[in-house]
Protein backbone atom coordinates (compact mmCIF):
# COMPACT_ATOMS: atom_id res chain seq x y z
CA UNK A 1 0.00 0.00 0.00
CA UNK A 2 2.73 2.37 0.50
CA UNK A 3 5.32 1.12 -1.81
CA UNK A 4 5.18 4.78 -3.61
CA UNK A 5 5.79 6.72 -0.49
CA UNK A 6 9.04 4.47 -0.32
CA UNK A 7 10.13 5.36 -4.17
CA UNK A 8 9.22 8.55 -3.08
CA UNK A 9 11.43 9.07 -0.05
CA UNK A 10 14.63 7.28 -1.46
CA UNK A 11 13.99 9.41 -4.41
CA UNK A 12 13.88 12.70 -2.37
CA UNK A 13 16.64 11.93 -0.06
CA UNK A 14 18.82 9.72 -2.33
CA UNK A 15 18.68 11.94 -5.68
CA UNK A 16 16.92 14.99 -5.00
CA UNK A 17 18.96 15.80 -1.48
CA UNK A 18 21.63 13.38 -2.77
CA UNK A 19 22.34 12.46 0.92
CA UNK A 20 23.97 8.46 0.30
CA UNK A 21 21.70 5.43 1.11
CA UNK A 22 24.62 3.96 2.98
CA UNK A 23 25.24 6.79 5.24
CA UNK A 24 23.64 7.68 8.70
CA UNK A 25 22.14 11.04 7.94
CA UNK A 26 20.44 9.48 4.79
CA UNK A 27 18.63 6.11 6.05
CA UNK A 28 17.21 8.27 9.11
CA UNK A 29 16.05 11.31 6.86
CA UNK A 30 14.50 8.20 4.74
CA UNK A 31 12.73 6.71 7.13
CA UNK A 32 11.70 10.59 8.86
CA UNK A 33 9.89 11.25 5.67
CA UNK A 34 8.29 7.78 4.75
CA UNK A 35 6.84 7.16 8.62
CA UNK A 36 6.09 10.58 8.74
CA UNK A 37 4.10 10.71 6.07
CA UNK A 38 2.04 7.31 6.01
CA UNK A 39 1.31 8.18 9.77
CA UNK A 40 -0.43 11.94 8.02
CA UNK A 41 -2.28 9.68 5.49
CA UNK A 42 -3.10 6.86 8.15
CA UNK A 43 -4.68 9.56 10.66
CA UNK A 44 -6.27 11.22 8.06
CA UNK A 45 -8.51 8.56 7.21
CA UNK A 46 -8.85 6.56 10.44
CA UNK A 47 -10.42 10.35 11.42
CA UNK A 48 -12.76 10.90 8.26
CA UNK A 49 -14.08 7.39 8.78
CA UNK A 50 -14.35 8.11 12.66
CA UNK A 51 -16.27 11.28 11.68
CA UNK A 52 -18.66 9.55 9.18
CA UNK A 53 -19.20 7.20 11.80
CA UNK A 54 -20.33 9.80 14.00
CA UNK A 55 -22.95 11.63 12.28
CA UNK A 56 -24.92 8.61 11.90
CA UNK A 57 -24.20 7.71 16.07
CA UNK A 58 -24.41 10.64 17.98
CA UNK A 59 -23.52 10.54 21.76
CA UNK A 60 -27.09 11.51 22.40
CA UNK A 61 -28.80 8.70 20.82
CA UNK A 62 -25.88 6.21 22.32
CA UNK A 63 -26.93 7.61 25.70
CA UNK A 64 -30.53 6.65 25.10
CA UNK A 65 -29.76 3.21 23.39
CA UNK A 66 -27.82 2.45 26.80
CA UNK A 67 -30.70 3.71 28.73
CA UNK A 68 -33.83 2.25 27.08
CA UNK A 69 -32.00 -1.14 26.23
CA UNK A 70 -31.68 -4.26 28.60
CA UNK A 71 -28.46 -5.41 28.46
CA UNK A 72 -27.71 -8.25 30.75
CA UNK A 73 -24.40 -7.02 31.33
CA UNK A 74 -23.60 -6.31 27.95
CA UNK A 75 -23.97 -2.34 28.61
CA UNK A 76 -20.46 -2.45 29.61
CA UNK A 77 -18.88 -3.76 26.39
CA UNK A 78 -21.13 -1.48 24.33
CA UNK A 79 -20.54 1.76 26.66
CA UNK A 80 -16.59 0.59 26.11
CA UNK A 81 -16.88 0.36 22.33
CA UNK A 82 -19.15 3.67 22.56
CA UNK A 83 -15.97 5.42 24.19
CA UNK A 84 -13.73 3.55 21.35
CA UNK A 85 -15.92 4.96 18.60
CA UNK A 86 -16.28 8.86 20.30
CA UNK A 87 -14.04 11.63 19.59
CA UNK A 88 -11.86 12.23 22.38
CA UNK A 89 -11.47 15.52 23.60
CA UNK A 90 -10.54 16.18 27.44
CA UNK A 91 -12.81 19.22 27.69
CA UNK A 92 -15.71 17.05 26.71
CA UNK A 93 -15.28 14.64 29.40
CA UNK A 94 -17.03 16.36 32.00
CA UNK A 95 -19.70 17.30 30.41
CA UNK A 96 -20.04 13.47 29.17
CA UNK A 97 -19.54 12.29 32.49
CA UNK A 98 -22.72 14.18 34.12
CA UNK A 99 -25.10 13.53 30.68
CA UNK A 100 -24.49 9.91 31.15
CA UNK A 101 -25.00 9.60 34.89
CA UNK A 102 -27.94 12.56 34.52
CA UNK A 103 -29.70 10.24 31.61
CA UNK A 104 -29.84 7.12 34.38
CA UNK A 105 -26.56 5.27 33.52
CA UNK A 106 -25.00 3.81 36.15
CA UNK A 107 -21.74 5.12 37.69
CA UNK A 108 -20.04 1.91 36.45
CA UNK A 109 -21.07 2.19 32.89
CA UNK A 110 -19.97 5.30 32.65
CA UNK A 111 -16.80 4.38 33.63
CA UNK A 112 -16.23 1.89 31.01
CA UNK A 113 -16.91 4.94 28.47
CA UNK A 114 -14.93 7.32 30.30
CA UNK A 115 -11.78 4.43 30.41
CA UNK A 116 -11.98 3.76 26.97
CA UNK A 117 -12.33 7.31 25.71
CA UNK A 118 -9.22 8.64 25.91
CA UNK A 119 -7.36 5.35 25.84
CA UNK A 120 -8.64 4.11 22.43
CA UNK A 121 -8.91 7.86 20.13
CA UNK A 122 -8.14 7.82 16.54
CA UNK A 123 -4.91 9.26 17.05
CA UNK A 124 -3.61 6.32 19.28
CA UNK A 125 -4.69 3.96 16.41
CA UNK A 126 -3.43 5.70 13.45
CA UNK A 127 0.02 5.95 15.09
CA UNK A 128 0.02 2.23 15.94
CA UNK A 129 -0.92 1.42 13.11
CA UNK A 130 1.88 3.38 11.30
CA UNK A 131 4.35 2.11 13.79
CA UNK A 132 3.76 -1.27 14.92
CA UNK A 133 1.35 -3.13 11.96
CA UNK A 134 -2.22 -4.18 12.04
CA UNK A 135 -1.47 -7.38 14.47
CA UNK A 136 -0.28 -4.52 17.26
CA UNK A 137 -2.83 -2.23 16.36
CA UNK A 138 -5.48 -4.61 16.97
CA UNK A 139 -4.40 -6.23 19.84
CA UNK A 140 -4.23 -2.43 21.28
CA UNK A 141 -7.63 -2.01 20.48
CA UNK A 142 -9.42 -4.70 21.74
CA UNK A 143 -7.43 -5.07 24.58
CA UNK A 144 -8.39 -1.39 25.32
CA UNK A 145 -11.89 -1.92 24.93
CA UNK A 146 -11.98 -5.13 27.55
CA UNK A 147 -9.76 -3.04 30.05
CA UNK A 148 -12.87 -0.45 29.90
CA UNK A 149 -15.42 -3.33 29.98
CA UNK A 150 -13.53 -5.23 32.77
CA UNK A 151 -12.79 -1.38 34.95
CA UNK A 152 -16.59 -0.13 34.56
CA UNK A 153 -18.01 -2.85 35.59
CA UNK A 154 -15.42 -3.48 38.87
CA UNK A 155 -15.78 -0.18 39.88
CA UNK A 156 -19.43 -0.58 39.48
CA UNK A 157 -19.47 -2.94 42.16
CA UNK A 158 -18.24 -0.28 44.76
CA UNK A 159 -20.65 1.82 46.36
CA UNK A 160 -19.60 4.81 44.15
CA UNK A 161 -22.23 7.18 44.20
CA UNK A 162 -21.99 8.81 47.41
CA UNK A 163 -18.51 9.82 46.32
CA UNK A 164 -19.77 12.38 43.47
CA UNK A 165 -19.71 15.89 43.85
CA UNK A 166 -22.31 17.54 45.91
CA UNK A 167 -24.25 19.53 42.55
CA UNK A 168 -23.69 16.32 40.72
CA UNK A 169 -25.56 14.32 43.12
CA UNK A 170 -28.25 17.61 43.11
CA UNK A 171 -28.53 16.94 39.21
CA UNK A 172 -28.77 13.68 39.69
CA UNK A 173 -32.26 14.08 41.37
CA UNK A 174 -33.85 16.26 40.29
CA UNK A 175 -34.86 15.86 36.79
CA UNK A 176 -35.44 19.45 35.49
CA UNK A 177 -34.04 19.05 32.15
CA UNK A 178 -33.33 21.76 29.33
CA UNK A 179 -34.05 19.79 26.57
CA UNK A 180 -34.60 22.11 23.19
CA UNK A 181 -33.10 20.73 21.36
CA UNK A 182 -33.13 20.27 17.58
CA UNK A 183 -32.56 17.27 15.86
CA UNK A 184 -30.12 18.21 13.72
CA UNK A 185 -31.44 17.11 9.81
CA UNK A 186 -28.73 17.87 7.29
CA UNK A 187 -28.04 15.37 4.28
CA UNK A 188 -24.64 13.36 4.57
CA UNK A 189 -23.61 15.59 1.63
CA UNK A 190 -23.89 19.06 3.67
CA UNK A 191 -22.12 17.08 6.41
CA UNK A 192 -19.13 16.06 4.72
CA UNK A 193 -17.03 19.58 4.36
CA UNK A 194 -17.52 19.61 8.31
CA UNK A 195 -16.18 15.79 8.27
CA UNK A 196 -13.02 16.87 6.33
CA UNK A 197 -12.67 19.97 7.84
CA UNK A 198 -12.83 18.37 11.20
CA UNK A 199 -10.32 15.99 10.04
CA UNK A 200 -7.96 18.26 8.92
CA UNK A 201 -8.31 20.26 12.21
CA UNK A 202 -7.36 17.14 14.19
CA UNK A 203 -4.29 16.79 11.75
CA UNK A 204 -3.53 20.42 12.35
CA UNK A 205 -3.43 19.83 15.98
CA UNK A 206 -0.97 16.68 16.45
CA UNK A 207 0.94 17.08 13.01
CA UNK A 208 3.87 19.38 15.56
CA UNK A 209 3.87 16.00 18.05
CA UNK A 210 3.87 13.69 14.99
CA UNK A 211 7.26 14.77 13.38
CA UNK A 212 8.77 15.71 16.76
CA UNK A 213 8.29 12.30 18.15
CA UNK A 214 9.15 10.87 14.44
CA UNK A 215 12.29 12.95 14.41
CA UNK A 216 13.29 11.53 18.27
CA UNK A 217 12.64 8.10 17.50
CA UNK A 218 14.54 7.88 14.07
CA UNK A 219 17.55 9.63 15.90
CA UNK A 220 17.26 7.06 18.80
CA UNK A 221 17.22 4.14 16.11
CA UNK A 222 20.60 5.37 14.70
CA UNK A 223 22.32 5.79 17.88
CA UNK A 224 21.19 3.86 20.76
CA UNK A 225 22.40 0.31 20.62
CA UNK A 226 20.92 -2.70 19.94
CA UNK A 227 19.52 -4.65 22.77
CA UNK A 228 20.13 -1.80 24.90
CA UNK A 229 17.01 -1.76 27.32
CA UNK A 230 17.12 -5.46 27.45
CA UNK A 231 19.65 -5.06 29.47
CA UNK A 232 17.23 -2.96 32.04
CA UNK A 233 13.75 -3.14 30.68
CA UNK A 234 13.74 -6.35 28.75
CA UNK A 235 14.91 -9.50 30.11
CA UNK A 236 11.75 -10.73 31.90
CA UNK A 237 11.88 -8.59 35.01
CA UNK A 238 8.50 -8.53 36.49
CA UNK A 239 8.82 -5.21 38.18
CA UNK A 240 9.60 -3.62 34.42
CA UNK A 241 5.69 -3.54 33.67
CA UNK A 242 4.36 -1.97 37.19
CA UNK A 243 7.11 0.57 36.91
CA UNK A 244 6.73 1.30 33.02
CA UNK A 245 3.17 2.32 34.02
CA UNK A 246 3.67 3.71 37.13
CA UNK A 247 6.09 6.09 35.50
CA UNK A 248 3.04 6.74 32.95
CA UNK A 249 0.06 7.52 34.37
CA UNK A 250 0.86 11.28 35.69
CA UNK A 251 2.78 11.67 32.29
CA UNK A 252 0.68 13.50 29.89
CA UNK A 253 1.77 12.94 26.53
CA UNK A 254 0.12 13.26 23.02
CA UNK A 255 -0.04 9.95 21.54
CA UNK A 256 1.09 11.06 18.68
CA UNK A 257 4.65 12.05 20.39
CA UNK A 258 4.32 8.66 22.54
CA UNK A 259 4.40 5.95 19.75
CA UNK A 260 7.27 6.70 17.66
CA UNK A 261 9.63 6.85 20.70
CA UNK A 262 7.57 3.04 22.06
CA UNK A 263 8.73 1.71 18.54
CA UNK A 264 12.23 2.75 19.34
CA UNK A 265 11.96 0.48 22.69
CA UNK A 266 10.65 -2.73 21.62
CA UNK A 267 13.30 -2.26 18.72
CA UNK A 268 16.25 -2.41 21.16
CA UNK A 269 14.47 -5.26 23.24
CA UNK A 270 12.16 -3.94 25.62
CA UNK A 271 8.86 -6.63 25.23
CA UNK A 272 6.01 -5.08 23.49
CA UNK A 273 3.31 -5.92 26.37
CA UNK A 274 5.72 -3.70 28.29
CA UNK A 275 5.53 -1.26 25.77
CA UNK A 276 1.44 -1.23 25.30
CA UNK A 277 1.42 -0.80 28.83
CA UNK A 278 3.49 2.13 28.71
CA UNK A 279 1.24 3.59 26.25
CA UNK A 280 -1.91 2.84 27.96
CA UNK A 281 -0.90 4.59 31.17
CA UNK A 282 0.48 7.83 29.10
CA UNK A 283 -2.63 7.81 27.04
CA UNK A 284 -5.53 6.45 29.14
CA UNK A 285 -4.78 8.60 32.45
CA UNK A 286 -3.78 11.49 33.02
CA UNK A 287 -2.70 14.45 36.19
CA UNK A 288 -4.54 16.83 33.75
CA UNK A 289 -7.44 14.25 33.16
CA UNK A 290 -7.58 14.06 36.81
CA UNK A 291 -8.02 18.05 37.95
CA UNK A 292 -10.96 18.20 35.06
CA UNK A 293 -12.48 15.08 37.15
CA UNK A 294 -12.11 17.10 40.54
CA UNK A 295 -15.35 19.14 39.36
CA UNK A 296 -17.44 16.21 39.30
CA UNK A 297 -15.91 13.91 41.58
CA UNK A 298 -14.07 13.41 44.99
CA UNK A 299 -10.56 12.56 45.37
CA UNK A 300 -10.75 9.64 46.79
CA UNK A 301 -13.37 8.80 44.10
CA UNK A 302 -10.56 10.02 41.59
CA UNK A 303 -7.43 8.01 43.25
CA UNK A 304 -10.25 4.77 43.15
CA UNK A 305 -10.68 4.99 39.75
CA UNK A 306 -6.91 5.94 38.75
CA UNK A 307 -6.12 2.93 41.32
CA UNK A 308 -8.58 0.49 39.51
CA UNK A 309 -7.34 1.44 35.91
CA UNK A 310 -3.74 1.44 36.60
CA UNK A 311 -4.04 -2.24 37.95
CA UNK A 312 -5.94 -3.66 34.93
CA UNK A 313 -3.52 -1.79 32.79
CA UNK A 314 -0.42 -3.46 34.96
CA UNK A 315 -2.16 -6.79 34.73
CA UNK A 316 -3.12 -6.59 31.13
CA UNK A 317 1.00 -6.15 30.37
CA UNK A 318 1.65 -8.94 32.20
CA UNK A 319 -0.88 -10.80 30.19
CA UNK A 320 0.23 -9.33 26.67
CA UNK A 321 4.55 -10.28 27.87
CA UNK A 322 2.83 -14.21 28.56
CA UNK A 323 1.21 -14.29 25.69
CA UNK A 324 2.65 -12.32 22.81
CA UNK B 1 -35.96 41.78 18.58
CA UNK B 2 -32.88 41.25 19.61
CA UNK B 3 -31.70 37.45 19.97
CA UNK B 4 -29.67 35.99 22.61
CA UNK B 5 -27.22 33.88 21.86
CA UNK B 6 -25.37 31.92 24.68
CA UNK B 7 -21.88 29.82 23.77
CA UNK B 8 -21.80 26.73 26.23
CA UNK B 9 -18.02 25.42 26.48
CA UNK B 10 -15.56 25.60 29.34
CA UNK B 11 -12.41 27.51 27.41
CA UNK B 12 -11.55 24.47 24.72
CA UNK B 13 -9.75 25.91 21.58
CA UNK B 14 -13.10 24.87 19.74
CA UNK B 15 -15.08 26.71 22.42
CA UNK B 16 -12.74 29.86 21.48
CA UNK B 17 -13.10 28.98 17.72
CA UNK B 18 -16.82 28.88 17.99
CA UNK B 19 -17.22 32.04 19.76
CA UNK B 20 -14.74 34.30 16.96
CA UNK B 21 -17.02 32.53 14.61
CA UNK B 22 -20.17 33.83 16.11
CA UNK B 23 -19.23 37.26 16.95
CA UNK B 24 -17.68 37.73 13.34
CA UNK B 25 -21.23 36.61 11.83
CA UNK B 26 -22.96 39.38 14.12
CA UNK B 27 -20.54 41.65 13.63
CA UNK B 28 -20.39 41.56 9.72
CA UNK B 29 -24.23 41.09 8.73
CA UNK B 30 -25.25 43.69 11.48
CA UNK B 31 -27.74 41.39 13.24
CA UNK B 32 -29.49 42.27 16.52
CA UNK B 33 -27.87 40.21 19.02
CA UNK B 34 -26.23 39.99 22.56
CA UNK B 35 -23.75 37.20 23.03
CA UNK B 36 -22.66 35.44 26.04
CA UNK B 37 -20.12 33.29 26.64
CA UNK B 38 -21.39 29.62 29.87
CA UNK B 39 -17.78 28.85 31.12
CA UNK B 40 -19.00 27.76 34.37
CA UNK B 41 -19.57 23.92 34.20
CA UNK B 42 -22.56 23.92 36.46
CA UNK B 43 -24.59 26.15 34.34
CA UNK B 44 -23.43 24.22 31.49
CA UNK B 45 -24.63 21.15 32.71
CA UNK B 46 -28.33 22.84 33.26
CA UNK B 47 -28.77 22.82 29.56
CA UNK B 48 -28.45 18.81 29.26
CA UNK B 49 -25.39 18.96 26.44
CA UNK B 50 -22.87 16.23 26.30
CA UNK B 51 -20.73 17.80 24.14
CA UNK B 52 -18.85 21.21 23.95
CA UNK B 53 -19.16 23.14 22.40
CA UNK B 54 -22.82 24.42 22.44
CA UNK B 55 -24.72 27.75 20.63
CA UNK B 56 -27.85 28.59 22.63
CA UNK B 57 -30.10 30.61 20.54
CA UNK B 58 -32.70 32.13 22.37
CA UNK B 59 -32.79 28.83 24.88
CA UNK B 60 -32.93 26.34 21.84
CA UNK B 61 -29.43 24.46 21.43
CA UNK B 62 -28.75 24.51 17.93
CA UNK B 63 -25.35 23.05 17.64
CA UNK B 64 -22.85 21.04 20.11
CA UNK B 65 -19.93 19.19 20.01
CA UNK B 66 -18.54 21.11 17.03
CA UNK B 67 -17.24 24.58 15.33
CA UNK B 68 -19.83 25.52 12.65
CA UNK B 69 -19.21 28.04 9.43
CA UNK B 70 -20.25 30.91 9.21
CA UNK B 71 -22.92 30.58 6.35
CA UNK B 72 -24.41 28.31 9.08
CA UNK B 73 -24.13 30.38 11.89
CA UNK B 74 -25.87 33.08 9.67
CA UNK B 75 -28.83 31.05 8.71
CA UNK B 76 -29.36 30.01 12.01
CA UNK B 77 -29.33 33.99 13.11
CA UNK B 78 -31.41 35.09 10.72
Amino acid sequence: MFDWLQHFADWLIYSVLNIGADTHLGSTLNFFVYDTIKILILLFIIVFIMGIVNTYFPIERLKNYLNKNKLYGLEYLFSSIFGAITPFCSCSSVPLFIGFVQGGIPLGVTFSFLITSPLVNEVAVAMFLGMFGVNATLIYTVSGIILGTVGGWVLGKFNLEPLLSDWVKNIMAQKNQHDHYQEEKRTFKQRLPEITQSAWDIIKGVILYIIIGVAIGGAMHGYVPENFFNEFLGGGQWWTVPLAVIFAVPMYANAAGVVPIIQVFVAKGVPLGTAIAFMMGTVGLSLPEATLLKKVMSLKLIAIFFGVVTLAIIFSGFLFNMVL
Amino acid sequence: MSKVVKILGTGCPKCQAMTGVVKDVISENNIDATVEKVEDIMKIMTYNVMTTPALVIDDVITIKGRVPSKTEVLDLLK
